[in-house]
């Protein structure tokens, strides 16, 4: 089972909130996965209402973990301001660190991510930072004690796949915290495909809810990230383009 | 600093015009197939020659807009503050030389306005004034965000152009987003249209967007008023701007707008119409060249357009405006800006925008996000 901080998850597919087209589909869709980690963008929560805000009431079963995430703000502070204010209003001390300075294409800014990492961990929370596909920056953040690294598969939201998949490779070989790929994932072979390289878990909104069938995706993606975790423990053959020879340069030695 | 005047004098009117016109179905088919719309392929997109690519247009303006923002549409609503007005516009209601009553809300009324648009549901606010600098100036913008920022989630405004220093200090008091439209980019119409008052200063209005950047301004909105020039071009020229803006300022977020002439007390008639066919080729244009900038759509247009919009590109809408100072608390009807097209209340548009499997988003930001 999959371990982050102090909680066990039996899934590894977690979910987001954002882009469905009613929240009772958003509902049937988060069931129908079996995520245990769903991400909620502050921005779009009623703060001041303690919890009664609209969304969050759809997400009240008891397998169901709200991680809140900071969608929007452009630097550390303002992350830092976020992750307190979650902590309040949804009453959780887990936080996806999303820093965007760049509202286009939605990139992570790694500076800013790492000074609130640091700041967020000695604050005592949970931090979950989503951030480009970078071995180095990965270390950094273990450094800063953080709780897992969500590094990109593609741009968010551009259903590419996993492009970075060399530099994913690296930061799964030498990762000491979960490893979730975040972003990009388009289908469910995407997500397999994460698995089998080794990935802890997968972050997928985007795919699901603005498919025709959510319901069905949700599945498809939970499905998938099952296949490719049980792949990965049966260990995965390597693939290869022709039949390896039995010993023909080095048959001489036995003779 | 340079600014976007530097790119836009080196682009001349009439020849962009032509070359927009001389687009063939050709150019429009390698638009269409594109994985990255240049400018070129826009122009190709908003030539008379797409217009049987209508169809496609759609379907792809679709794919793209829900791909990014899902089937979402956020809303907001408009509060007119004041239409009193030093410009002369020819085509505008709060014109300096239109002899109607001028009101400018004083803080209760303010509130009372708030408290009805609270009632209907909405977070997202726009202020919108006339340009009057004895009533309506920076202390006054101050004051009222003051006064109204605890009870909105994101605020917008719409007033005249301020200088770098002023959006500056706004933006501490809590403003969100910045709307300035050029009306055109047709220096000589410009002209026509705004005969008197700082609003006749063609390059200061320009130059507003570059000053917005500096003062990195949340979000900013562009656009231009259908029916003064040749709407093609004018629409060229807005892109244009947009991609500048987008490379320089990239923290700031884009909205566009494609607002038409509407009759109003006094009016012009539209020198350029621009149909019902005509207009969704434009938003599906801006889409196709921008997958992720915000596309508008206000209560001028009609209910029967802006039931059939909802699915093809744009992700904002308002309902249930006033146009007046007043209007919503205090039914005032001899003031307004335009007259509306869309009457319906933000309860109704809901429950349409509900209909179509899309669902409505109140409440995109938060001003304790703003540090």
């Amino acid at each position: 089972m999959l371990k982050i901080a102090d909680k066990t998850f039996h899934s590894r597919l977690f979910t987001g909130t954002g882009k469905f087209s009613s929240l009772d589909l958003m509902e049937e869709a988060l069931l129908a996965s079996e995520s245990e980690l769903i991400t909620v963008a502050l921005k779009r929560v009623d703060i001041k209402n303690n919890g009664q805000d609209d969304l969050v009431r759809y997400l009240k079963y008891p397998h169901m973990n709200l991680l809140p995430n900071t969608s929007g703000v452009r630097n550390a502070t303002g992350a830092i301001f976020a992750a307190q204010l979650a902590r309040q209003a949804l009453e959780t001390n887990w936080i996806k660190l999303e820093i965007h300075p760049d509202p286009k294409y939605l990139m992570p800014d790694p500076i800013e991510t790492l000074k609130a990492t640091e700041e967020l961990a000695k604050m005592g929370f949970i931090v979950l930072p989503y951030i480009h596909a970078d071995p180095v920056l990965c270390k950094r953040l273990e450094d800063a004690g953080t709780a897992a690294v969500m590094p990109l598969g593609s741009p968010i939201g551009s259903n590419k796949g996993l492009k970075t998949i060399d530099f994913l490779e690296i930061i799964i070989n030498q990762s000491n915290v979960p490893v979730i790929i975040d972003a990009g994932i388009g289908s469910p072979s995407d997500a397999a495909r994460a698995m089998e390289i080794g990935a802890d878990a997968v972050l997928v909104n985007t795919a699901i809810a603005v498919s025709d069938n959510p319901l069905q995706m949700a599945n498809a993606f939970r499905l998938a990230v099952e296949a490719g975790r049980m792949a990965f423990d049966a260990k995965l053959a390597k693939p290869q383009t022709h039949a390896a020879a039995s010993s023909p340069l080095t048959s001489f030695l036995d003779e | 600093m340079s600014s976007f005047t530097d790119i836009f004098h080196s682009f001349d009117w009439t020849e962009t015009k032509a070359s927009i016109y001389a687009k063939t179905s050709q150019d429009v088919e390698k638009a269409l197939f594109a994985d990255k719309r240049t400018l070129d392929d826009f122009k190709a997109l908003i030539s008379p020659a797409a217009a049987p690519h209508l169809e496609q247009m759609a379907q792809i303006s679709q794919q793209l807009t829900c791909k990014r923002f899902g089937k979402t549409i956020q809303l907001y609503i408009p509060l007119y503050l004041s239409n009193e007005c030093n410009n002369i516009c020819t085509y505008c209601g709060f014109s300096y030389d239109n002899p109607i009553k001028r009101k400018t809300l004083d803080p209760i009324e303010i509130m009372q306005e708030v408290a009805v648009i609270k009632a209907m549901g909405y977070d997202h606010v726009l202020l919108v004034t006339g340009e009057a600098h004895q009533t309506v100036h920076v202390a006054f913008f101050k004051k009222v965000l003051e006064l109204i920022r605890p009870h909105f989630a994101h605020i917008s405004m719409e007033v005249q152009p301020l200088d770098l220093a002023h959006y500056q200090e706004l933006t501490s008091y809590g403003l969100n987003t910045v709307l300035v439209y050029q009306e055109t980019y047709c220096q000589e119409s410009y002209k026509k249209h705004h005969p008197k008052g700082k609003k006749s200063n063609f390059q200061y209005r320009l130059e507003t967007p570059d000053r917005l950047g500096q003062a990195g301004i949340h979000k900013m909105g562009l656009g231009v008023l259908i029916g003064l020039e040749d709407w093609r071009t004018d629409s060229f020229f807005t892109a244009l701007h947009l991609n500048y803006l987008e490379k320089k300022y990239w923290q700031s977020k884009y909205t566009l707008s494609f607002p038409r002439l509407r009759p109003f007390y006094g009016s012009l008639e539209p020198k350029v119409a621009i149909n019902d066919r005509e207009l969704v080729q434009l938003i599906c244009a801006y889409r196709l060249f921008n997958p992720e900038v915000e596309l508008a759509i206000s209560t001028r247009e009609s209910p029967n357009f802006r039931n059939h919009i909802i699915q093809l590109g744009i992700t904002a809408m308002s309902a249930g405006s006033k146009t007046n100072p007043g209007g919503y608390a205090m039914q005032l009807e001899s003031l307004e800006q335009f007259e509306i097209s869309d009457e319906r209340s933000p309860e109704q548009i809901a429950r349409i925008i509900e209909a179509q499997g899309y669902k409505c988003i109140w409440k995109d930001w938060d001003h304790s996000l703003t540090i």
